[in-house]
């Protein structure tokens, strides 16, 4: 066992953890963070995105062990005080999640591209997600959310979410 | 999936690192940014005794211009690299190779040094240390030793780093006044590249004058390619140009078969691969 | 009880249908407040992991569980020999022809197995970890046997599959218009094409794929009290519940199944599947909860796989271009087993290779087989996007041999709008469609004339970068399904839907579905349908569906039936509702039924200002103080609904792709598709789901592969060799409607789920050949990888077969070539190891 202290989601823990738990099993499981979520075991599809010190990390990706001393948060710690964080408003709006399996991992990893970048060109969006596997969305509104929460979309949000249907209903 | 179980060590300095390693010999397995290693630890490909964790030594992380090169830690995460003014500038073409590695997460984490030594033939910077003849310096408990980047990859996740020794540092010669270009061919985003070929070519009066080329995923290794380089010297920077000279680019070569392509169609695409990059390094379009 | 004049109000309240409502179920999703399986932890609970075969066919000859049984931690362990009767077995729903050919299927066999992938022995743990450490202490003795591996080699029976059965072949379901009396003889109309005609003959490879939702599957069963109960990440929590009592001996009143948060489905929760088999088994032997959730490895390779077929096609027309006859001969790989409706999927597709055209003679016969691999069912669109890749292709081929525009050639034989309905030569009844209409708007959108032009241009300056323009007029049978259809198929269940409207004392309406959600958006949708029907507010809606404890009655949700059929038994119930209210409302407002006009939620008495409003009367209806002496108390409905037909969406896909010719690569430009699936509910719910859709028929276009090696190992085992693309290799889509309305329900809505995937695949293939007809290739294999195409420019051929080996980008770090995480307690054929000195690992 080895004993680790971090910060995560704001609050400080301290657990006792066998060495070879994953980052990610020990925000599930330790710490009820089921927010988190595995989706492959080759750190392909990015569902387990979560910060590290500021950066997203794939956290089946890192042993929690190599998180002692760090601040992590989490999607369940993008939320303050009640509201929304833009990121997580624009998924909504511009409904850029169907089973909602990938989302936490979109959504952090969305923050983190906006972070490095506030007004990415598509092909950014596009390239900045290239770690992040969706089964749902095709991908196309989940790049609209993306452009509504950097506000380069240049339309309200809900123009956003349906700007390309250029046909009658 | 979930590691097998294992000792973990996490030292803070060099020496103590070397300490664990000579104790603890092929049982032991060195974790240093953990983006390759965790998959092969959780899938269970792997089960070392012990884990020695070196991302707590701060010696190991860091860049520093030397004038005639850079030199950067084996253990600096690739977005430091990418972050880094003196990398951008002098040494581009590693700059441009790295920003081609895997995605945002995992060049967050991952480190030149952890990848050079995994030594994968399809990891992204083998081809550009080679390209750039970089030194690696290897530290062991006799001190310190440099591998010229020609002599430091010995086969398929193989170096020249022992049991008992340990990657401290990379030392990149600046390339002042180069062109250079990377061109990674994949078929979706979060491939490994099935052909990638890392280009650098210093101009003079209209035709190349110099030209270092490395090879992605095109043996064992990462490799060079010689025959092209001696063939460029004193050619015209056009399609025409250089086709002959990077028609060169398979020989030699020993690619693998494999879902994404045969050997025949990985040195074919070097051909073609490397014709753009070169024609992209010298600041001409295909 | 009050009785309000009605509100002086001429502001039209607005309405809900075809309103971009955005979802109700986001709030949880984003938040990370979800409720997937996989976080389920009960007080005591265990940890299963699995041990599974490293060989394709092998008679297990020892199972020594000693060494694991002695582990740390470990509670049991089980192999095949362990199991008894109650452990039940898993079942076929849909054996298609009276003779088929079905190996009975065990949760985990005793003396063979049959695919590499197959449980072989069960671990359970007091942590999954423990549990993962003890299977690799289990020791399995194996007889390697011959595998059946190749599907057309298979067909020819040299190796078999299963050798008590004697054979491979486990039906032959064959559809004739000339025997139907739906169409004439098409060998007749096949010779008349042949002697002054135009005969097209072309064979194409349905390539394995891998359904790939992104929650891998988990289950939970909890044996305390007086119900089991059983968290399952399913598609099908009713058919799961029933399939169970069937087959395990629990009384099916005792057995509650709930699908909670589902992380999508695509067909591959459409399945009873092993896991679920031995959890509900374990957990009743020992008396305590038990977990068990796959790893992205063992789903891959034992969750079940779909397509994989090999289609001859011959299609018959005259000098004019006119069809005069279609036969179809297919071979289908079933896999290691009959799955649930395995076996019916290329039969879903026997009603659609016809399509949109009005073929006089059709001629369907598909040959289900028995192989050595992942046993095969539904992937989005199940047989449906086979059909329609295969006329599609062919409708492109015929235009080529006319030297004709293939939109041009397709209209010349498409059913026009005046004639809808229109009995197709398969015998369905299309009720309505448009394809002139949506084909003008996507020729439009798409910039048809433009892009052509471009393509003469790139042509003729023999640019390295060649334009393909890929064509997709589809439709597709979907909203599964009439009952008495389904039954004369000899499919096990019926095609209904059911749901209950309860009105609530407090004013807010419940609405249990019996269809089960897994990403589709049903609480947004039905809350949208219920708030129009009755004239309550969204907000006032909740959905419930997804616990058979809650959703007593169901058939749950896949090929494309929640809306068209659930959503229809939601109206149905709704307007039971109303109807009771009318009582309750003639009896408050002391006026005649029929004298009672119902709008926006009241029930007002005409040319009074007397009204009454619905929450108010299932207020009273609570208290049932005082109403109609000849009428039950309560308002409250339930319906069950079954469809009177199948519907038919249809749209028209273009894309521009553009091919780089000298490493075969290929890039998407442009894609624009018109759908017709009737009336749209939530525009921004069908958008999105035709996005997704798009890029899973794009992938299998494109990326996707489940290729094994000559051992019968699946090589694209982990998502770094099975390509499921990203968002940086894809694009933005231009995606329109037109809507001409369903007739077989309500609110004249069609299935939209499938739509994309079934459209897009042959669109983008439609345009890798064209882009390369002028190097005089005529197909390219799917997926159209670089290599293919490159070979195809090279030598005019389709291209090969997937080389199957994988990268080794993790496997050889440890100089370990065989996956043992998959094959715990046994070398795999490559097993062996040999360790390295690579040290530190990090790319």
């Amino acid at each position: 066992m080895a004993r680790i202290e971090l910060v995560v989601d704001g609050a400080r823990v301290a657990d006792d953890v066998e060495p070879r738990m994953l980052l990610v099993h020990y925000l599930r499981e330790s710490l009820g963070k089921t927010g988190t979520v595995i989706g492959c075991d080759t750190s392909n599809c990015g569902a387990c995105t979560v910060h590290l010190d500021g950066k997203s990390v794939k956290s089946c990706n890192l042993l929690a062990v190599q998180a002692d001393g760090c601040e992590v948060t989490t999607i369940e710690g993008l939320a303050t005080e009640g509201q929304l964080h833009p990121v997580q408003e624009a998924f909504h709006e511009c409904h850029a999640l169907q089973c909602g399996y990938c989302t936490p991992g979109m959504i952090m990893q969305s923050v983190d591209l906006l972070r490095d970048n506030p007004d990415p060109s598509e092909e950014e969006i596009r390239l900045g997600l290239e770690g992040n596997l969706c089964r749902c969305t095709g991908y196309h509104n989940i790049v609209r959310a993306v452009q509504t929460a950097a506000g380069s979309s240049g339309a309200t949000a809900a123009a956003g979410a349906s700007d390309s249907a250029g046909g009658t209903r | 999936m979930i590691p097998a179980k294992f000792d973990y060590a996490a030292p803070t300095t060099v020496q103590e690192a070397l300490g664990l390693l000579a104790e603890h010999g092929d049982e032991a397995k060195v974790l240093a940014g953990g983006q390759s290693l965790l998959p092969v630890l959780r899938m269970r490909l792997n089960a070392p005794e012990v884990v020695i964790d070196i991302g707590r030594i701060d010696s190991l992380r860091g860049i520093s211009d030397d004038g005639s090169t850079i030199s950067i830690g084996a253990m600096t995460p690739y977005h430091e690299i990418l972050a880094d003014e003196r990398v951008r500038t002098r040494c581009t073409l590693l700059h441009q190779a790295i920003s081609e590695v895997a995605d945002s997460q995992i060049r967050h984490r991952g480190t030149l040094g952890g990848a050079l030594v995994h030594a994968d033939p399809a990891g992204d910077c083998g081809a550009p240390i080679l390209a750039m003849d970089a030194e690696l310096v290897i530290t062991g408990s006799s001190g310190e030793r440099v591998v010229a980047a020609a002599d430091f990859f010995e086969g398929l996740f193989d170096t020249a780093v022992a049991e008992d020794e340990l990657l401290t540092a990379i030392r990149v010669p600046a390339y002042d006044g180069w062109g250079s270009h990377y061109e990674k061919f994949v078929r979706v985003a979060h491939q490994w590249p099935i052909v990638a070929v890392a280009a650098q070519v210093r101009m003079e009066g209209g035709s190349i004058a110099e030209a270092r080329i490395g090879l992605t995923n095109m043996g064992s290794t990462a490799v060079r390619a010689s025959a092209v380089e001696a063939a460029l010297v004193g050619t015209s920077p056009t399609a025409e140009g250089v086709r002959v000279a990077c028609d060169l680019a398979g020989e030699g070569t020993d690619p693998p078969s494999d879902l994404n392509g045969d050997a025949d169609y990985r040195k074919h695409l070097a051909t073609v691969l490397t014709r753009r990059a070169v024609l992209a390094a010298a600041g001409r379009e295909d | 009880m009050s009785v309000e004049a009605a509100e002086q109000t001429t502001e039209q309240p607005v309405r809900e249908i075809g309103r971009d409502r955005r979802r109700k179920e986001d709030q949880r999703l984003i938040t990370g407040r979800t409720r997937w399986t996989d976080n389920i932890v009960l007080p005591g609970m265990l940890h299963m992991a699995m041990v599974r075969s490293p060989f394709a066919h092998a008679r297990i000859t020892a199972v020594d569980t000693s060494e694991a049984k002695a582990a740390t931690n470990v509670v049991a362990v089980y192999s095949g020999a362990d199991l008894d009767e109650s452990v039940g077995v898993l079942i076929n729903a849909w054996p298609v022809s009276p003779d088929q050919v079905t190996p009975v299927h065990p949760p985990m066999p005793a003396d063979r197995v049959t695919f590499a992938g197959e449980i072989v022995a069960v671990i359970v743990a007091r942590s999954a970890a423990e549990a993962r450490d003890a299977a690799e202490l289990v020791d399995v003795d194996y007889e390697e046997l011959p595998a059946a591996l190749d599907l057309k080699e298979a067909a020819q029976d040299t190796v078999l599959a299963h050798p008590d059965l004697g054979t491979n072949k486990s039906a032959l379901w064959v559809f004739d218009s000339a025997a139907a009396g739906t169409g004439s003889d098409v060998e007749e109309a096949i010779a008349t094409a042949r002697e002054g005609g135009i005969l097209i003959e072309r064979e194409y490879r349905q390539q394995r794929l891998i359904p790939a939702f992104m929650e891998p599957r988990s289950v939970v069963v909890d044996p305390t009290g007086e119900q089991l109960t059983m968290w399952t990440a399913t598609q099908i929590p009713h058919i799961v519940r029933f399939a169970l009592a069937a087959t395990t001996g629990v009384p099916e009143s005792k057995i509650r199944v709930i699908a909670p948060d589902v992380g999508g489905g695509f067909g591959g929760k459409l399945q009873v599947t092993p896991e679920e088999w031995l959890a509900w088994w374990v957990a009743r032997q020992l008396g305590k909860p038990v977990k068990y959730t796959e790893t992205r490895s063992e789903s891959l390779m034992a969750a079940h796989h779909g397509r994989d077929q090999w289609q001859r096609l011959t299609l018959a027309a005259d000098k004019e271009g006119h069809v005069t006859g279609l036969k179809v001969d297919l071979l289908a790989d079933l896999g290691s087993y009959v799955a649930l409706i395995g076996g019916g999927v290329p039969v879903l597709g026997a009603f659609m290779f016809n399509a949109i055209y009005k073929f006089p003679a059709y001629h369907f016969s598909m040959q289900s087989v028995l192989t050595n691999k992942a046993w095969t069912d539904a992937y989005r669109g199940a047989g449906r996007p086979e059909a329609t890749f295969g006329i599609e292709r062919m409708m492109d081929e015929l235009a080529h041999e006319l030297g004709e525009d293939p939109l041009v050639v397709r209209e010349r034989n498409w059913i026009t709008h005046e004639e809808f309905p229109f009995i197709s030569v398969a015998g369905l009844e299309y009720d309505s469609g448009n394809y002139e209409a949506a084909t003008a708007m996507a020729k439009e959108m798409f910039g048809y004339d433009e892009l052509r032009e471009e393509q003469r241009r790139r042509r003729e300056s023999n640019d390295p970068v060649q334009l393909g323009i890929g064509i997709s007029t589809f439709t597709e049978m979907c909203g599964l399904a009439p009952s008495r259809v389904l039954g004369s198929l000899d499919y096990g269940a019926g095609g209904w839907e059911h749901a209950s409207v309860r009105m609530l004392a407090t004013g807010t309406v419940e609405v249990v579905v019996g269809v089960s959600a897994h990403g589709q958006g049903h609480e947004t949708a039905f809350s949208q349908i219920v708030a129009d029907r009755l004239g309550v507010p969204f907000e006032s809606v909740e959905i419930l569906h997804g616990d058979t404890q809650i959703s007593h009655k169901g058939l749950d949700t896949y090929g494309s039936r929640s809306l068209v059929v659930g959503g229809e038994a939601v109206v149905k119930a709704a307007d039971k509702v109303i109807d009771k209210a009318r009582r309750y409302a003639a009896h408050m407002l002391e006026a005649n039924p029929d004298d009672l006009e119902f709008t926006d939620g009241r029930f007002a008495v005409a040319g009074t200002d007397q009204s009454v409003g619905i929450t108010e009367i299932a207020s009273a209806a609570f208290a049932s103080h005082d109403y109609p002496d000849d009428i039950e108390p309560g308002i409250d409905a339930d319906a069950t609904y079954d469809p009177v037909n199948f519907n038919y969406p249809h749209g028209t896909h273009l894309c521009a792709v553009e091919i780089d010719t000298e490493t075969g690569q290929v890039t998407l430009r442009k894609y624009t598709c018109v759908d017709d699936v009737g009336q749209v509910v939530n525009p921004l719910i069908v958008e999105g789901q035709i996005h997704g859709g798009l890029v899973q028929g794009i992938a299998q276009a494109l990326w996707e592969e489940a290729v094994y090696d000559d051992a019968g190992t699946l090589v694209s085992g982990s998502f770094v060799d099975y390509l499921v693309p990203t968002a940086a290799d894809t694009i933005s889509f231009d995606t329109a409607t037109n809507t001409t309305l369903a007739t077989a329900n309500t609110l004249g809505t069609k299935g939209v789920g499938e739509a994309g995937t079934i459209a897009s695949t042959p669109c983008i293939v439609n345009g890798v050949v064209d882009a390369l007809r002028i190097f005089g290739v005529d197909d390219v294999q799917m997926p159209c990888t670089p290599e293919r195409v490159w070979q195809a420019i090279r030598s005019g051929s389709e291209g090969e077969s997937t080389t199957g080996a994988a990268a080794p980008h993790f496997d050889e770090v440890t100089g370990t070539q065989g996956q043992t995480d998959r094959t715990a307690g046994a070398d795999g054929p490559t097993g062996g190891s040999a360790g390295t000195d690579a040290e530190g690992a990090g790319r």
